[in-house]
């Protein structure tokens, strides 16, 4: 459609994991470098900052700098979002800080990510924040990781180094069931192996990072998935002037899976009745199809009664109706979770209220082990289960992330206070 | 297995935006959109023509007037309206300071930073509980970590602090009476997929978007456009003493408050080659043009905490 012929592979948001001792904020800094996606004033100011703190080089890891707060602190308290474009690629980085108080903007950060950059300072090896950072990527279901050996500088540029480290992390991965991993060595500070190759790593004949990001999928993933419309707005536009949209009955909403195209025979849930997709249309225009993550309007051949909170799925992949669920949860909020509170809980466009009834274990995420839990605070992870007081149409977190994932909301201050995972 | 065909970024983005879009009309009772005349906002009514059409906007457009914008725009934003058939209301910081809600410093003093105000005002007069707009997270550090669905308290504050965490595309939009969410479709786009986008549609845009000759003068290192016509006519940005007026073929890249957005040189007259300079440049959308944001580091943030978009 554009009028450029650039080849478009799309857009892939990844997030990166580490703190800024192990050069995260240089690591992003530098792709943003790199790719010339810093413009010279910034660059003016940050070479300023620079020279005002009495550092030589410019310090890239300043390009990351966010809220004023934070400068104050000096530390990261919050998700940052950083773009950068390749010319055939888009990119959304999800900059999240790495400290242990802070599990719960990783897993903000990772939930929109389909690829993850696991920062290791060679000089440290595998330590218990590389093990939680890759845990918690693996719990949120990032598809691909990238175990980044940074500060090769600092190691004399060591193969050995470097292969030590990736054995020790793969003995635990393999613990923990991570599959899909690439390592590469690299000194963000100097450029070496990010979008250049640098002269100090030529024993290493894999590809730069950017070269990985580039090649890495850009769907959530390559499997076949089940057909999923959380119905989000119905369009009755009523117009008298125009009795062709007298009966025009629309259901808008974004294909969270699958794919749909004229004719298919579809459920809407949840009553349960069946018809055929009569029109797919984006803004009232025909597109006859539609795939994941397309957001689209889907008329339907018979007249059923459809609102927002309703799914529509296949006829042939209807998921099951559950009043109670198994999660994974991630408390996000400083109040602690309170067992004999309700709380709302938000499932693709349904809310329905929901109270706990267990605590089966909760996850150290130091140690990787479960332990027994009474309570749930802030940066807690723990497997529960839930009572709802509306039926929600699930699938498991592991087959979808769109139908798998929920929030938590504490209706007295609206706020969202959890994030699962239906296991 | 089958291999699945990616969206190209552009409509990858364009579904996120229809997606937010629709979350705001299903979870909220009375949003409005703001409609400025400038190219975000004009991105933000084809987005949403895709999210809503063949049915009407379920919300009317909205645009604070600080009484200082280009004539140009302000045209620009009314036919627009109009051609949609969408309801516009105006409400002006002149209103505000005639109410003496709004008291500038000085006369010549930017109105800019007055908006919170008048749209505060708004927000109260129509019991708006979401306003959308079209700010973008690459347009300044203290947007990085703002939220698509950002919650402001009764007094229209962005608390840094208290922002709900956003996971997957679960939206959060709810507040309370009197509380208000701002909602930013276009969070996730770059200048540059503005431009991309404004060529892909063939949207229209206010002319002086394009490269035209006018009178500036160069103050503090900054292209300064001067003697504006306003819509009544009048003339403002005069020239200080001894200022020297000179006639420079530029365009706007961002487009505001008269006194504090200027223009770049530039001969681009159309959108190819506007995207072509776009991604050419060597200078920042805001650093080149927004005046305000320069006064010191921490600016925008400072804004946003006291309700400014």
């Amino acid at each position: 459609m554009s009028a450029h012929p650039i080849e478009d592979h799309g857009l892939l948001r990844f997030l990166t994991c580490g703190s800024v001792d192990d050069g995260k904020s240089t690591l992003i800094g530098r792709l943003l470098f790199d790719t010339k996606t810093i413009l010279a004033d910034t660059l003016n100011a940050i070479e300023k900052t620079s020279q005002k703190r009495g550092m030589g080089a410019v310090d890239l890891s300043l390009l990351t700098d966010g809220l004023q707060a934070e400068r104050e602190q000096g530390i990261t308290i919050d998700v940052a979002y950083r773009y950068f474009s390749t010319g055939t690629r888009k990119y959304i980085i999800a900059d999240a800080p790495g400290h242990e108080q802070y599990t719960r903007n990783m897993v903000t950060a990772a939930s929109t990510a389909n690829l993850a950059i696991i920062l290791i300072d060679a000089r440290k090896g595998v330590l218990t924040q590389t093990r939680r950072h890759s845990k918690l990527a693996s719990l949120v279901g990032i598809p691909h990781l990238v175990v980044a050996i940074n500060k090769m500088d600092l190691v004399d540029y060591s193969q050995d180094t470097y292969e030590k480290i990736k054995a020790d992390y793969l003995e635990f991965a393999a613990k923990v069931g991570i599959d899909d991993i690439r390592f590469l060595p690299m000194s963000a500070l100097n450029g070496d192996m990010i979008v250049d190759r640098g002269d100090s790593l030529n024993w290493y004949e894999g590809p730069t990072l950017l070269e990985i990001l580039e090649a890495a999928p850009a769907a959530h993933t390559e499997h076949t998935e089940k057909f999923r419309f959380p119905v989000q707005y119905v369009c009755r536009p009523q117009d008298s002037a125009n009795p062709e949209l007298h009966d025009y009955r629309g259901f808008m909403g974004r294909v969270e899976s699958g794919s749909i195209k004229v004719g298919d025979k579809v459920t809407v849930l949840p009553n349960g009745l069946e018809s055929t997709v009569k029109a797919v249309q984006i803004g009232g225009v025909d597109i006859g199809e539609a795939g994941t993550e397309q957001s689209v309007t889907l008329l339907l051949a018979d007249e059923i009664d459809t609102s927002r909170g309703d799914m529509i799925v296949k006829s042939s992949e209807v998921p099951p109706a559950v009043k109670e669920i198994a999660a994974t949860v991630c408390w996000l909020a400083e109040t602690p979770l309170d067992r004999a509170r309700t709380y709302l809980i938000r499932h693709t466009t349904r809310d329905s209220k929901a109270k706990l009834t267990a605590i089966d274990h909760r996850l150290d995420v130091n140690t990787l082990e479960k332990v027994p839990a009474e309570k749930l605070s802030m940066n807690d992870i723990a497997q529960v289960r839930f009572k709802l007081a509306q039926p929600l149409f699930v699938d498991a977190y592991e087959d979808n992330r769109a139908t798998g994932a929920f929030i938590v909301i504490d209706e007295s201050n609206n706020n969202t206070v959890g994030a699962g995972m239906i296991r | 297995m089958t291999q699945r065909s990616t969206l190209s970024h552009l409509d990858w983005l364009e579904a996120e935006a229809i997606h937010i879009m629709r979350e705001v009309a299903g979870q909220c009772a009375n949003p409005v959109l703001l409609f400025s005349g400038g190219k975000d906002s004009i991105c933000m009514l084809r987005i949403a023509e895709k999210a809503f059409r063949p049915g009407k906007f379920p919300f009317p457009l909205m645009h604070i007037d600080t009484g200082h914008n280009y004539k140009e725009v302000v045209e620009f934003r009314d036919k627009r309206a109009a051609e949609l058939g969408e309801r516009l209301i105006v409400r002006s910081v002149e209103d505000s300071m005639a109410r003496g809600t709004v008291v500038l410093k000085h006369e010549g003093e930017s109105r800019n930073k007055h908006q919170s105000v008048t749209l505060l005002e708004a927000i109260e007069e129509f019991g708006f509980d979401c306003c959308i707009g079209g700010a973008r997270r690459d347009e300044e550090k203290a947007r990085a970590k703002e939220r698509i669905m950002s919650f402001r308290d009764e007094f229209g504050q962005w608390d840094p602090k208290n922002q709900r965490p956003e996971l997957w595309n679960l939206y959060n939009a709810r507040s309370h009476k009197g509380e208000n969410i701002r909602a930013f479709p276009i969070s996730n786009w770059t200048e540059m997929d503005v431009w991309q986008y404004i060529e892909r549609e063939g949207l229209e845009l206010p002319s002086i978007y394009f490269a035209h000759t006018r009178p500036v003068v160069i103050r503090q290192g900054a292209i300064v456009p001067v003697n504006v016509p306003l819509v009544s006519g009048e003339l403002t940005n005069l020239p200080k003493a001894g200022e020297e007026i000179i006639d420079k073929l530029v365009r706007f890249r961002t487009v505001g408050d008269i006194s504090c957005t200027a223009p770049v040189e530039s001969d681009a007259d159309d959108v190819a080659k506007i995207v072509v300079e776009t991604a050419t440049t060597t200078i920042t959308e805001r650093g080149a043009t927004r005046l305000d944001d320069q006064t010191s580091e921490a600016s925008m943030e400072q804004r946003k905490k006291e309700g400014y978009f």
